[in-house]
């Protein structure tokens, strides 16, 4: 092994060292998934009642109070809300993830990037797991279930890069400072209001139409709202659209971490 | 016949930048980076170090608290890149920096030895071939499935010590580790430790300890201020640590060196 002041691993090296981790990726998504599923109360069980019981407030809430037109509102609104809560709670996973195992880095050189990776692969992990009530649902109201849901994997692999991209810019940015975990809390709550989840995107004046579409989520959720609730593939534009913004999060979030990942000793 | 060394360390410098005051929050980095307030203070842990362990070789490294021990296997090991320079390290390293780090209480002392080898990059496959071999040497067998958290700080210790000493290692980085645990165990880690040896294992060694030093390495090195001060069979750089680092004169001669 050579360790030498400025060389840097390249990207593909980087890549090469997860995979000579893979044990531990494989360790840390194990610790992760049976923290959630062993450790709580109805466990598997509570994955699976969360989001039903979940429906059943929010379209009681949502079509009775609010009165949005839209036929199987539940169906609607979980489409979204499941790649909602994958990106939100991978996200914020990642930064707590990068700074707890802070003492680790120290003491044994693992690839930084292997925290905010595992991340990613429980949340999809739980991604895929959730689709389970969903589809229950789906057939309980008597949503269709199309052959347009197999496109689903692609969808939520194309969300998992965008929200891994973001996983790492803002867990190298959380190490750094103490407020940024507090700030994109804050941003996260904001951002969920500027995206169609639970309410239809027509109800949005036309002339703020502009600042919604400037939203990378907008898209990547219709990547799963078109198979799941318009039982149809989404369109080309969009497709396009989402696999750029994950790749430009991609970049962003890799060049970020790149640069700091140097200076994490300062602040772990 | 030539060999290349295990360990070679090539004029490395390690530069802790530290902001001169701590800057804990994005919106006052954004403050000072505007007013243009912001200084750094280095500190150079490791200057200029340049050594080499060949294969085989026990290293003892000594030297005052801050010296820069810690930083050297730190950087042996891959952990922290050097500011300048460069070093080369020939073979699989099993830092055993801290003990016990990387242990999860909630978890089990078997699923615990599982997730501690994968931190060293150790396969699936590796760890369950020497699994046994690890809860053995602990003398654990009682409690591995029991959660760490009702371990003694000392059997944590001693596992962690066994998983770190069994994986196949070329080069065992110690950190002030020999003295954990009780007397008989100390007494199979040294064993152990001799045993690496006699197999043809590279460690460096780092220790308070002189007479451990004095007994276990050939040769030593000695720290200070992040310099190498001297380096050559341990009874004369122990002798000259001593006789250096202790005299009242020793503080004013290196400065400004
Ligand atoms: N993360 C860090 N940031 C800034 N300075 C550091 C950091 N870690 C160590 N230092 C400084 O580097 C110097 C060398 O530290 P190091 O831990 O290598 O000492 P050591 O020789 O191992 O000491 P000891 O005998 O106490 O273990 C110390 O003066 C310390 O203040
Ligand atoms: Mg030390």
């Amino acid at each position: 092994m050579r360790n030498a002041a400025g060389l840097r691993p390249s990207v593909l090296e980087e890549a090469r060292d997860v995979a000579a981790f893979s044990h531990l990726l494989a360790n840390l998504v194990r610790r992760d998934l049976t923290v959630r599923y062993k450790r709580s109360v109805l466990g598997f069980f509570w994955t699976m009642l969360n989001p039903l019981l979940l429906m059943i407030i929010l379209s009681v809430v949502f079509s009775t109070v609010f009165r949005f037109a839209v036929k199987h509102f539940e169906v609607y609104f979980l489409s979204a809300y499941l790649g909602w809560t994958f990106f939100a709670q991978t996200t914020t996973g990642a930064m707590s993830s990068l700074a707890w195992n802070g003492a680790l880095m120290k003491r044994v050189r693992v690839p930084k990037v292997i925290f905010a990776f595992s991340t990613v692969l429980s949340g999809l992990a739980n991604l895929g797991l959730s689709c389970v009530p969903l589809f229950a649902i789906m057939f309980i109201v008597g949503a269709p279930l199309t052959p347009a849901l197999l496109f689903l994997p692609v969808s939520f692999l194309i969300l998992a890069v965008f929200v891994f991209g973001v996983s790492l810019g803002m867990s190298a940015a959380a190490v750094y400072f103490d407020d940024v975990a507090q700030m994109y809390g804050v941003a996260l709550m904001g951002l969920m209001y500027l995206t169609p989840i639970f309410y239809p995107i027509e109800i949005i004046p036309q002339k703020y139409l502009w600042l919604i579409r400037l939203n990378p989520l907008v898209y990547l959720f219709e990547l799963a709202r078109a198979p799941i609730y318009k039982g149809c593939m989404p369109s080309l534009h969009d497709v396009v659209i989402s696999a750029a913004c994950a790749v430009v999060a991609m970049v962003v979030g890799t060049t970020v971490f790149r640069r700091l990942a140097p200076g994490f000793y300062r602040h772990l | 016949m030539t060999t290349s060394p295990a360990i070679e360390f090539c004029n490395v410098t390690m530069r802790y930048r530290l902001p001169d005051r701590r800057i804990p929050t994005l919106k006052e980095w954004a403050i000072q980076r505007l007013t243009a307030k912001l200084r750094y203070n280095d500190f150079l842990a490791l200057q200029d170090v340049t050594f080499t362990a060949d294969g085989g070789e026990t290293l003892g490294i000594i030297g005052a608290n801050g010296a820069g021990k810690s930083t050297l296997l730190r950087v042996a090991a891959g952990i922290l890149a050097p500011s300048a320079g460069e070093a080369v390290v020939r073979g699989r390293v099993a830092p055993i920096i801290e003990l016990g780090t990387g242990f999860d209480p909630e978890l089990s002392g078997r699923e615990n030895i599982f997730f501690n080898g994968a931190l060293l990059g150790r396969s699936r496959a590796e760890m369950r071939r020497r699994f046994d071999e690890i809860v053995e040497f602990s003398a654990l067998a009682n409690f591995i499935d029991m959660p760490l958290r009702t371990y003694s700080t000392g059997m944590v210790a001693r596992l962690a010590f066994s998983v770190a000493t069994t994986v196949d290692a070329d080069i065992y980085l110690l950190d002030e580790v020999l003295s954990v645990g009780d007397e008989s165990f100390g007494m199979r880690c040294q064993e152990r430790i001799e045993r690496f040896r006699r197999d043809g294992g590279t460690i460096l060694l780092v220790s308070h300890n002189l007479p451990t030093v004095e007994r276990l390495c050939r040769q030593a090195l000695w720290l200070h201020e992040g310099r190498v001060m001297a380096r050559g069979p341990a009874p004369e750089v122990v002798g000259q640590y001593h006789a250096g680092a202790f005299s009242p004169s020793f503080a004013g001669r290196f400065e400004g060196g």
